[in-house]
């Protein structure tokens, strides 16, 4: 018996989660990122950014969004799977994948079926390249690696540069390519580049002597927050005060449970997310109020993401009950031609799928960011 | 002196990988087993740690404390569920629960604590040590790490060879069932030496996340794998070769990292394992122990 009224409760609940949903149709909308295991910090962070967009759409009425998120453990292949219980479940568009290497092989698949896929975080050229479905949020890696060569160049900060990056991750490996390929133009100097292969590593002792011993005036980290903090700490256990300068994976390092923001002073990083900006401001007392942490960048490219698919779908006309190959055929010619504005910035995109948005340099100050 | 700057944090690193080998040598000498979950118990420990000094208001040296016990009880807990009813069975079945139980701690860890990365407080704030003008400097973590590894090392040496649980642990390493026999109680000898492990291995961690201070839920994994390959280095079961191979792993790492190449650093150290397990395949001070047929 009790068996039995669990049944009917599971199964009213279950209407009543789809009804409203149903009433007046939802576009049905699909992400994909690492929810849980190494990467969770980068994938549940977009999926939360996601989730905050969802709800305001659909308390704002109109057309629905019916959101489903699948963990794929930043793993390729289990990313594929998240893209096949999308598939199953007749998902429209893709918000996704949050990490490039996944993202990259579940663009393939996405390609021969034609699934639009808008991916707020993966960054590197590989997830793009010949796949006409397949556009960012994020910046492609090269391309702020170049961005903020010009800006260190331009704006005279160093004659004496070093880097320091992780050569076992595709983001920060491509943002070095593109600062080494522009820094033959600006007037500095590289003058040590060291590297590392685990976001985890223990010890940058080495990197930072390098660094050093070469005379760096400044340091150029193209990598995550969470090295970039065990390399501000031992830098200032080891009383070298370069100019740091980091970029997008940089933001979110004064939010850090437990960091000594006095570390970052005067650190500069590349950031299209600006806190100052009023719209952002909103989406961040919202994230704040839901999930009780401040959101960083993956959370607001993501939160971009929904809404750039859902203006471009308004746009198009596209009605729920498409298949997700017209809607692909539709977004496909819209895509190129649209102008978004998001939390991140004022986005524009080419037929490749790479954004086009203004970066922004901001410089820690007394725990926060001051726009340059 | 970027040489004797390199060489300081190499012996310090090195000190960290002993202290978490000497956990993994004590249980393969006892339980004859590779408890790969040593690593993660090494994560919960920076994460007690970690809440009891931002959340709970305690004193540095009390949460290491804390931190010790609760790594004590997860440890005894670990062995009595996962490992005590595979005594009996073979060691890849053991080993395999043992790689269980390390995503199982790590999921839970991401579970309790959350995806988001903690900055650890370092609870050494003794401030630096400067030299030669400024020249060289030793931070206070580096030598409390030494300091405590010597510690370590001492009391556990004296603990094995003048206690009488430590002359147990001996006699269970070298024949459990002729030692049962004897009247030594072998269960309570194996979850002794998992309390004693874990605990050490809260103290590791705590160090650890001290000079690098990230905090995560796969924090452990890789420290982990580094300190059993020092373990394997020095010679797996020998509690001096545990310690030699962490702080020669420590070393070799920095200096192959600052002087070949920040690439190969970890190639170098994994490529001297094998060279060494080549040449001396039970490690440096290994016990070479002839099988009778």
């Amino acid at each position: 018996m009790k068996k039995f009224v669990a049944l009917v409760l599971a199964i009213a609940m279950a209407m009543c989660m789809t009804l409203p949903a149903m009433a007046d149709g939802a576009f049905k909308i699909g992400f994909i990122g690492p929810l849980t295991g190494g990467a969770a910090v980068y994938g549940i962070s977009a999926k939360q950014g996601a989730e905050i967009a969802v709800q305001e759409i659909n308390e704002k009425g109109g057309i629905q969004i019916a959101f489903q998120a699948e963990d794929d453990m930043h793993d390729p292949l289990s990313s594929v799977g998240a893209y096949y219980t999308l598939m199953d479940w007749g998902v429209q568009v893709i918000n996704g994948c949050v990490t490039s290497a996944p993202c990259a092989a579940v663009a393939a698949e996405a390609y021969e079926h034609r699934v639009f896929m808008l991916t707020p975080s993966a960054s590197s050229p590989s997830v793009t390249e010949g796949r006409d479905m397949m556009y960012q949020i994020c910046f492609t890696d090269p391309e702020q690696g170049k961005t903020a060569a010009k800006y260190i160049g331009e704006k005279g900060l160093a004659t004496k540069v070093a880097i320091i990056y992780n050569n076992a991750d595709a983001y920060s490996t491509g943002i070095y390519q593109g600062f080494v390929a522009e820094a033959e133009n600006q007037p500095f100097e590289v003058v040590a580049t060291a590297s590392f292969s685990d976001d985890a590593n223990p010890d940058f002792s080495v990197q930072l002597n390098a660094a050093k011993d070469a005379g760096a005036d400044l340091v150029f980290l193209p990598i995550y927050y969470t090295p970039a903090s065990t390399i501000l700490t031992q830098a200032k256990n080891m009383e070298y005060q370069p100019q740091f300068f980091g970029v997008d994976g940089m933001d979110g390092i004064l939010t850090m449970e437990g960091f000594d923001v006095s570390l970052a002073e005067n650190v500069m990083l590349l950031t299209p997310f600006d806190l100052n900006d009023a719209e952002t401001a909103s989406f961040a007392d919202k994230y704040m109020a839901a999930y009780g942490t401040m959101p960083t960048q993956f959370a607001a490219d993501s939160y971009d993401a929904v809404y750039a698919l859902y203006d471009a779908m308004v746009a198009c006309g596209v009605t729920p009950d498409m298949s997700s190959a017209e809607v692909c055929e539709l977004l496909v010619q819209y895509f190129p031609t649209m102008t978004f504005e998001g939390t991140t910035g004022t986005m524009q995109w080419d037929a490749t799928g790479a954004v086009t948005k203004v970066p922004l340099v901001v410089k820690i100050v007394d725990g926060s960011y001051v726009t340059q | 002196m970027s040489f004797l700057s390199n060489l300081i944090n190499g012996i310090s690193l090195g000190s960290i990988y002993a202290i978490i080998a000497l956990g993994y040598t004590m249980v393969y000498g006892i339980a004859k087993m590779l408890n790969f979950a040593h690593g993660d118990v090494i994560m919960v420990g920076a994460y007690i740690s970690f809440y009891a000094t931002q959340h709970w208001g305690l004193t540095p040296l009390l949460s290491v404390v804390v931190a010790m016990a609760v790594c004590t009880v997860l440890g005894i807990v670990i062995e009595k569920l996962a490992y005590k009813p595979l005594r009996s069975a073979t060691s890849l079945a053991v080993l395999i629960t043992a790689i269980g139980v390390s995503y199982l701690l790590q999921n839970l860890a991401l579970l309790i604590w959350g995806s988001n990365p903690k900055n650890f407080v370092s609870i050494v704030q003794l401030g630096k040590i400067s030299l030669f003008n400024g020249e060289l400097i030793i931070s206070d973590v580096a030598i409390v790490t030494v300091l405590c590894c010597i510690v370590i090392m001492v009391a556990l040496t004296w603990f094995t060879s003048k206690t009488k649980m430590g002359r147990a642990m001996r006699a269970v390493s070298e024949d459990k069932g002729a030692a049962q026999l004897m009247g030594v109680n072998v269960n309570q000898t194996i979850s002794v030496t998992f309390a004693i492990g874990s605990a050490l291995a809260a103290v590791a961690g705590i160090l650890l996340c001290s000079s690098s201070p990230v905090l995560m839920p796969t924090t452990g994994s890789m420290p982990g794998i580094k300190a059993f390959t020092a373990a394997v280095f020095g010679g797996i079961g020998s509690l001096p070769g545990a310690m030699l191979g962490g702080i020669l792993l420590g070393v070799i790492e920095i200096f192959g990292k600052s002087y070949i190449s920040t690439d190969l650093g970890d190639a170098i150290v994994f490529a001297i394992l094998i060279i060494i397990l080549l040449v001396k395949p039970t490690g440096l001070l290994g016990k070479k122990v002839n099988e009778k047929v």
